[in-house]
């Protein structure tokens, strides 16, 4: 017998009154262990059960002013229609929730507010991607066109996530000891530059160092080269570098210290430490790195329900309040939805909604590269 | 007759069973899991390629790389329990033989870092050696210095952070050790003509001895096993063993290669308390913690 008719069955027979409530937890509490034992099964009886009726949504982003804005102006007003609770979890970075995603069973885990297409390829080689009914989410219509595509052409046409915010991860100087015109003039340049060994930062992401390492190195970061002329300027940086960071707040706190000088940074981050009052200078280099942050639907999640809370995440008043959180702008088209001038004076919003100014990473590219330079990044990190 | 022998022989295994289950579950079969995991292989979508092989393994045990990294590990780890062995011998001997009536005060106090988050502490140093911390404020304040000196980030700082987090488990076992020696053998030494320093060699110190040992022990092998204080307080280069492992499985997602590392660093450390254990017994250890 198939694991869904059982629990059918064994549903079946409590509300027929065949047998007690404790008698029916104690059945599917051994199919559960026995189930769980070997992964899978479990998997498929639980999916089944939330398939049903599902009660929750389960939701990971990255926590703070973000989640809050979800929680007050998104998920509130979805549970209060719909019935179904929405589940906030956070992580701390993406690498850290598809190792969880990885060790989960099928469903549990549903939508999460994940990076760039990067990522919206690397689930989909790990066969985690869903299809979303498009039709079900009509406020999709307001999104920037250009961030649509990119994530369509992984997906064969269809979609597993719709577009959420959008920023860039460029060059933060604090301008107490470098001024603007230091900084225009030397670009990328600056994180290489031997007159601040010791205050100078870096993300330790290894796509974003061997991003600015082919930017060092005059190459073009989406079709490099010369490999290893990459590998020698992220020497020359880790050299140079007092720190790796590992997290915003790790980025804000070092700038803000006066810890470092200079660093890659991002663009919501720095505008945040702007507003604190601190004088930090961000700049956009030639070939600056640009990335979008997209709601991701798990496969094995309940899709109708799904689809509806990414509608009301998409409403512009939901997109807005978070993009006003976060200091990133939302992937809304300003040819299409009014948004405030808090949002317009965001660091790296595009007034014509075409994104035509920034770089992304090509994920066909980058992918492919995936296995053979995060391994040796993490050498060339440690000194090799 | 024949029956109650069998009875007495199954009585302890019965009256263990919940223990022996309870290792089972959350120790033996997870730790199966990483030996199989071991031998499989990570594909390029990052997915998991199930079989048998030795590829991850062969990597481990010839590549340089890991073997550099894992001598650092350990050479971070000697600094740090030598620092926490010599420090903390002080206090330990001061609670020993205080005389105060507020021992279990001075004892409730060594376990105060315990309470707080492990994390935080290791952060704290940021706030005290930053360049806007309080060392550098306190300096630029008296005129000592004119600009703030660099010293957050670097193989000091890790080493620096681990000794605070691992102190308190020092002082606990020389504590221990020292409050069961018996003060009439201190005093008989002295009335034999030893000075005070003598007695303290030639009796105190080789009798606090397993304490001392068990200590080290402990410091040693959690040193070896952290990751958060080079993550927090190291720069680009300070990686200890158990950084790799985590990098292998979250950033590169290759649990195959992550478990390899791991279960070398398990049997590196395995071995360490097989040989303490043959020599000095681990029970001293667990006496610290009653």
């Amino acid at each position: 017998m198939d694991k869904t008719k059982r629990y059918e069955r064994l549903l079946s027979r409590l509300k027929d009154g065949d047998i007690n409530r404790r008698s029916f937890l104690t059945a599917l509490g051994a199919a559960g262990v026995t189930a769980g034992l070997v992964g899978g099964p479990m998997g498929m009886l639980t999916r089944a059960a939330r398939a049903a009726t599902p009660e929750q949504i389960r939701f990971d982003g990255w926590g703070g002013v973000v989640s809050e804005a979800f929680e007050k102006f998104a998920f509130a007003p979805y549970t209060a229609k719909t019935g179904i609770k929405v589940v906030s979890g956070t992580f701390g970075g993406a690498d850290e929730y598809i190792a969880r995603v990885k060790a989960s069973q099928t469903g549990e885990f549903n939508l999460a507010h994940l990076s760039g297409v990067f990522d919206y390829a690397r689930y989909h080689g790990l066969e985690l991607t869903s299809e979303l009914n498009e039709a079900n989410i009509p406020n999709l219509a307001n999104v920037i066109p250009g961030l649509i595509t990119p994530l369509r052409n992984i997906t064969g046409g269809t979609l597993s996530a719709v577009p959420y915010n959008y920023g860039t991860t460029s060059i933060a100087y604090n301008r107490k000891y470098i001024s603007d015109d230091e900084a225009k003039a030397k670009g990328a340049k600056l994180m290489v530059d031997d007159a601040y060994k010791g205050k100078i930062g870096g993300w330790a992401e290894w796509k974003t160092r061997i991003w600015y390492g082919a930017l060092q190195s005059d190459q073009d970061p989406n079709n490099i080269q010369d490999i290893d002329a990459v590998w020698d300027q992220i020497r020359i940086h880790r050299d140079l570098a007092l720190k790796y960071w590992t997290s915003g707040a790790e980025l804000m706190s070092l700038l803000a210290e006066e810890e470092i000088y200079v660093t890659e940074g991002w663009s919501g981050r720095i505008r945040a430490l702007q507003d604190q009052g601190h004088d930090i200078g961000y700049f956009d280099p030639k070939g600056g790195l640009g990335w979008q942050e997209c709601i991701f639907v798990l496969r094995g999640s309940p899709m109708a329900e799904c689809e509806e809370l990414l509608n009301f995440m998409l409403e512009p008043e939901v997109a807005i309040a978070v993009a006003e959180g976060q200091f990133y702008p939302p992937a809304l088209d300003p040819n299409k939805v009014e948004l405030t001038d808090l949002v317009k004076s965001l660091p790296a919003f595009d007034p014509a909604g075409t994104l035509d100014g920034l770089s992304f990473f090509n994920p066909e590219y980058w992918n492919s590269n995936e296995a053979e330079w995060s391994k040796t990044f993490s050498r060339v990190q440690r000194g090799y | 007759m024949a029956a109650e022998s069998a009875r007495g022989r199954r009585q302890p295994w019965i009256l263990l069973s919940p223990s022996l289950a309870t290792i089972s579950f959350l120790l033996i079969i997870p730790m199966m899991f990483i030996v199989v995991y071991s031998f499989w292989l990570r594909t390029a979508t990052g997915a998991d390629q199930v079989g048998f092989y030795l590829d991850n393994w062969q990597e481990v045990l010839t590549d340089r790389y890991y073997r550099d990294i894992l001598f650092q590990t350990f050479q971070i780890a000697f600094y740090t329990t030598v620092i926490c062995a010599l420090v903390g011998y002080i206090p330990a001997y001061f609670v020993a033989n205080t005389r105060m009536r507020s021992k279990t005060l001075l004892l409730l106090m060594l376990m105060l870092p315990f309470w707080i988050s492990y994390i935080i502490r290791t952060m704290s140093w940021i706030n005290i050696l930053g360049s806007s911390g309080a060392i550098n404020t306190f300096l630029i304040w008296t005129g000592a210095i004119d600009s703030p000196i660099s010293m957050l980030y670097n193989q000091t700082t890790v080493i620096l952070g681990l000794v605070h987090y691992l102190l308190p488990f020092m002082i606990l076992n020389i504590y221990v050790s020292l409050d069961g020696i018996e003060k009439n053998l201190t005093e008989a030494a002295q009335s034999l003509g030893c000075n005070g320093w003598q007695a303290f060699r030639e009796v105190t110190l080789p009798l606090s001895f397993p304490g001392l040992a068990a200590g080290s022990l402990l410091c040693f092998v959690l040193a070896s096993g952290t990751y958060i204080t080079p993550l927090v307080l190291g720069g680009p280069r300070d990686a200890m063993f158990a950084n790799l492992v985590f990098e292998a499985i979250v950033t590169q997602l290759n649990w195959p290669l992550g478990s390899a590392l791991s279960l070398v660093l398990l049997a590196l450390l395995g071995v360490l308390v097989a040989v303490y254990s043959r020599y000095l017994g681990v029970d001293q250890i667990a006496k610290s913690f009653r």
